[in-house]
């Protein structure tokens, strides 16, 4: 495979969540999500359900795909932080650790400096929780411990998926 | 790349259709769509030109039940299939699981089956994939109409492995299902040789 598997535990799964909750106050934003560069929703904090999380992931990932795919045009790595302007929400988007995509949903209540300054701390916290998890999720392959519970699957399980 | 999250139990992966201009990816999709529950599957969302021609994906997130205590989810994107597009087609294959080939069985469209089955193992090939290696289906679509090549032909100049592959028409979605579920099978497959 290209890239490894990304996977999440509990533990980190409760780590993250701590600290995009506390992003969530200090930068008074609206909405808080995790995505992966695949364009899955890792977790999400504030009023998610007002909003197609699923959709939001996906659209977001191909936001950066594209905008990276600029960067390389111009010679650049990537562009690491994004910003949409509406006439009420914005949307402040960040890659984490080289590897996760932060966005940020906030309206006049806050402001593009202050969600600025927050993420910035709580990327650092993140990028090391998520350096954590891959080195788990490595050590956890090697050494075979995985709870994986996909070994298990029969063929009638996936025909049943279908049913 | 599938994502699994424990902490969830959630486990997600990326299909891909890929194939040529007007070969029939989209309406593979909105098929689906069509026929999906709906609290087993979110938007599809459609980013395309006014002339409806894909323009970067479609994307459609299905929710098709629980392995194993776990809840698993596919991701279906298409790619735009003009040449032009490449750039955006090499964005859409990062992080995939498993491609489905749409192929336009009309006499006229062999060249761009050709071609587009070369771009996508090149595409693949620069993202560090190995299609041989990769959970791959072919389709064979636009089986009703009058001037599509012979089944065999198809097969001898697309299938050179020998790959699960099934015959079309998605536009009343014959073969759609069939197409999804044995791309599915595989990725899951995988997933399990993986542990
Ligand atoms: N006759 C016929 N037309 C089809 C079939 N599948 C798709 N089409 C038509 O082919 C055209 C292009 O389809 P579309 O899904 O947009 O192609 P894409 O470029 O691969 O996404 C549309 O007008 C479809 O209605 C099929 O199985 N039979
Ligand atoms: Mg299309």
């Amino acid at each position: 495979m290209a890239s490894p598997q990304l996977v999440m535990y509990d533990e980190e799964f409760k780590q993250i969540n701590i600290v995009i909750d506390k992003l969530l106050r200090e930068a008074n934003a609206k909405v808080i999500f995790l995505v992966d560069k695949n364009g899955q929703l890792i977790s999400g904090v504030g009023e998610v359900e007002r909003f197609d999380t699923t959709s939001l992931a996906s659209l977001t990932a191909g936001n950066i795909a594209a905008t990276g795919g600029l960067a390389k045009l111009i010679g650049e790595k990537e562009f690491s932080i994004l910003f949409h302007e509406g006439e009420k929400d914005n949307l402040h988007i960040s890659i984490v650790g080289g590897r996760v995509i932060l966005v940020v949903l906030f309206d006049n209540r806050s402001s593009l400096g202050l969600v600025r300054l927050r993420v910035k701390k709580a990327s650092d916290e993140l990028t090391i929780i998520f350096d954590g998890l891959m080195k788990k999720a490595e050590e956890k392959e090697k050494s075979g411990t995985t709870d994986f519970p996909f070994a298990e699957i029969t063929d009638d399980d996936i025909d049943n998926l279908f049913s | 790349m599938s994502f699994i999250n424990y902490a969830s139990r959630e486990i997600n992966c990326k299909i891909v259709y890929y194939g040529p201009g007007l070969c029939g990816k989209t309406t593979n999709l909105q098929y689906v769509y069509q026929k999906t529950a709906a609290d087993a599957k979110g938007k599809m969302i459609s980013l395309a030109t006014e002339t409806e021609r894909t323009l970067f994906f479609d994307f459609l997130p299905l929710s098709l039940g629980e392995i194993r205590g776990f809840k698993t989810r596919f991701h279906l994107y298409t790619v735009p299939g003009q040449v032009f597009y490449d750039a955006s087609r090499k964005l859409i294959l990062k992080g995939v699981d498993g491609v489905v080939f749409v192929a336009d069985s009309q006499e006229e469209r062999y060249d761009a089956n050709i071609e587009s089955l070369d771009n996508l193992r090149f595409n693949l090939d620069e993202q560090g994939y190995d299609l041989d290696k990769l959970p791959f289906i072919i389709q064979y679509n636009k089986r009703d109409l009058p001037n599509v090549m012979p089944l065999d032909e198809l097969r001898k100049d697309l299938n050179l492995k020998g790959v699960p592959d099934f015959e079309a028409c998605a536009a009343t979605g014959e073969g759609v299902f069939e197409t999804l579920k044995a791309v599915a099978k595989l990725i899951l497959i995988d997933l399990k040789k993986g542990s």
